[in-house]
């Protein structure tokens, strides 16, 4: 059971193993190990650090098709992230920073935490989201406020939760027609921001709500065809794995958008338990959904350590404290 | 050379593993995995029915079409009718674009074609359409257009029909999933090692036992197959040559086998309980050792020989 936290981080340290001298330590969250992600999600995020990383050990290099920006399916990505056993969320903090520092436009449906504890989080990565907010990057559904407000007052025109007021709720087309509203395009004539890019915080509680996995998987559908497809922009969902909580619905969801992603992150505690010096560890899974990989070997494990600002990656075993 | 002509002049155990997964037809049914996906495999399927001229036809519901065109040469994408689903399959822009009935509408009226050409049909996938329709439904609109050919009647007429459906496992229980492989010619499930996919492919042949085999391969970027051997073809174990084949017949303590004198002896006899004319003569002849046993009794006082009353507690 990781260490809950609190906390955000700032950068990403990266620690090689073998050349334990070499701290290759990173600027703004861009870089890194998770920067070294999204990189391969087309993004032109450019910096010194970042080329030295991408430098010359062949055994951290990636494969050039994987990460090349000019990949030949021109689409967006979908990016799973999904935890067992532990707390997920530093990704989906890390992915809103790192979005909105690429000067994205961003949707995020944030429905397990409030706006201020984002944006406290933020902060100390380097992102003011009430700014994002004012001039119009950010696009924020606060589920927790929200449901409030659906719930105890009247709503002239479908609201993005109008499900929680239905007893039989169908589907969750209302959400999408949201997210579609606050992502498209505006004619305005200036391309203002890079991408359009929707995270959402988290899907399990949509189940939880009521919602059928069904339903849910037929929203991630349609957001994938307008957000990547249409509008070639990015997701980034994060579901919980119940793991032995036999949870069929949640299972068939995690399943289900697993196989539609092109990246699955899954932070897991360690097998032996809690520790104070390795908080857990991060397993990447590279998917192409129709592209045959020549290597099947598309899988790294990592395991990492949560620190106030910043988040240290280091191969199994090789975690400082126990060297 | 044409492209067929190209087709069959590959290595010939390439197309001994695509060949046996199209020439029998009906239902072939792809089951893959999140690690090991069967989309690329599907469409190497779909690139060999093409270049054998066979008409075919995609119902394209979990992805875009370009993603799926993608890699395809332009030869083949021209032979390829794409079904759009992926874009709005449940209608909810209100536009009308999509086909009326959506997917299964779209593949019952495939039942209703009348030319002979061979087509096939590669649904995209069979996952997303059992996740949405009752499994009933999906089986027999599947079983209406993978049986089309085999009517007594019209065979002549209408060519033969593959359907090629991929099927996420980890997605459905074994009800749904049973049901399907019942309904399939020809079941591939997709596995492997690190490094190395295989398919263990299951063929239902009429009036033939199922066979099956587990092909190692991989999939080359312009969706051909490359076979390997991997580490085993078959299913049979091969002997070590540096070990002679030991005989466990030998220095038994029990007899495996009969002599002729011990088989006739042993096919005269009689059964202890088989009642035969010669059993029912010799207990109805009065046995002569029967004077030899008596049994001597002396009743008690009490003993009461009334064989009606034996409680001696009616009250007559």
């Amino acid at each position: 059971m990781a260490r809950r936290p609190g906390t955000g981080y700032l950068g990403v340290v990266v620690r090689r193993g073998s050349t334990r001298g070499l701290d290759w330590r990173l600027g703004p969250a861009e870089s890194g190990l998770l920067g070294h992600l999204a990189y391969s999600q087309r993004l032109t995020v450019r910096s010194r650090t970042e080329r030295n990383w991408l430098g010359p050990s062949p055994s951290w290099a990636p494969q050039a098709d994987l990460f090349s920006p000019r990949s030949s399916h021109s689409g967006g990505k979908l990016t799973l992230l999904c935890d067992a056993k532990t707390d997920g969320s530093f990704l989906v903090h890390h992915f809103l920073s790192f979005y909105l520092k690429a000067n994205c436009k961003v949707c995020f449906v944030a429905l397990i935490q409030s706006f201020s504890h984002y944006s406290i989080v933020g902060q100390k990565l380097g992102v003011s989201l009430t700014m994002a907010r004012e001039r119009g990057q950010l696009v924020f559904l606060e589920g927790l406020k929200s449901a409030v407000d659906v719930v105890f007052q009247a709503q002239k025109e479908p609201h993005p939760l109008q499900f929680l007021r239905e007893a039989n709720a169908g589907n969750l087309k209302p959400l999408f027609e949201f997210v579609r509203e606050a992502l498209k395009p505006i004619d305005s004539g200036e391309a203002r921001w890079t991408y359009p890019v929707l995270l959402v915080d988290d899907l399990s509680v949509l189940l939880s709500l009521g919602m059928g996995a069904v339903a849910v998987l037929d929203f991630i559908h349609y957001c994938r065809a307008t957000v990547c497809w249409e509008l070639k922009g990015n997701m980034v969902v994060l579901v919980h794995d119940s793991g032995d909580a036999e949870d069929e619905e949640n299972d068939i969801l995690l399943n289900g958008l697993s196989h539609q992603s092109h990246l699955i992150l899954r932070a897991e505690g360690l097998a032996t338990g809690f520790c104070r010096d390795v908080h857990g560890q991060l397993r990447i899974l590279w998917r192409r959904p129709s592209q045959p990989t020549v290597h099947r070997d598309q899988s790294f494990t990592y395991q990492y350590k949560i620190q106030d600002k910043s988040v240290s990656f280091f191969a199994k075993g090789m975690s400082p404290a126990v060297l | 050379m044409t492209p067929s002509e190209g087709a069959r002049a590959g290595t010939g155990r390439e197309l001994e593993m695509l060949d046996s997964l199209l020439a029998l037809g009906g239902l072939v049914l792809l089951r893959d995995s999140v690690e090991w996906e069967g989309r690329s495999l599907l469409k190497a399927l779909v690139k060999k029915s093409a270049l054998c001229g066979e008409q075919v036809h995609i119902l394209g519901c979990e992805v875009s079409e370009e993603e799926f065109r993608e890699g395809f040469d332009s030869d083949i994408n021209n032979r390829l009718v794409y079904h759009d689903f992926f874009r709005d399959p449940l209608n909810w822009s209100k536009t009308e674009e999509a086909f009326p009935g959506g997917p299964l509408g779209a593949l019952r009226a495939m039942c209703k074609r009348t030319d002979p050409v061979p087509v096939t049909i590669a649904l995209d996938s069979l996952s997303w359409l059992l996740l949405r329709l009752p499994c009933t439904t999906l089986c027999q609109a599947l079983h209406a257009v993978s049986h089309q050919d085999s009517c007594p009647g019209d065979s002549s007429s209408v060519g033969k029909v593959s359907v090629l459906g991929l099927l996420h496992e980890e997605l459905h229980g074994p009800g749904p999933v049973g049901a399907l492989s019942s309904l399939a010619q020809t079941e591939v499930t997709l596995g492997g090692t690190t490094g190395q996919a295989s398919a263990h492919i299951l063929c239902r042949r009429p009036r033939q036992r199922p066979t099956d085999q587990t092909q190692w391969f991989s999939i080359l970027p312009d969706f051909s197959l490359d076979l390997q051997e991997g580490l085993s073809v078959e299913s049979q174990p091969y002997s070590d040559p540096h070990i002679p084949p030991v005989d466990p017949t030998t220095h038994l303590t029990f007899n495996l086998h009969l002599s002729k004198k011990e088989r006739e002896a042993r096919d005269s006899l009689i059964l202890p309980f088989q009642f035969s004319s010669e059993k029912q003569q010799a207990l109805l002849r009065p046995r002569p050792g029967q004077a030899t046993s008596h049994i001597f009794y002396e009743p008690d006082a009490y003993d009461d020989l009334d064989q009606e009353d034996p409680d001696d507690d009616l009250d007559i």
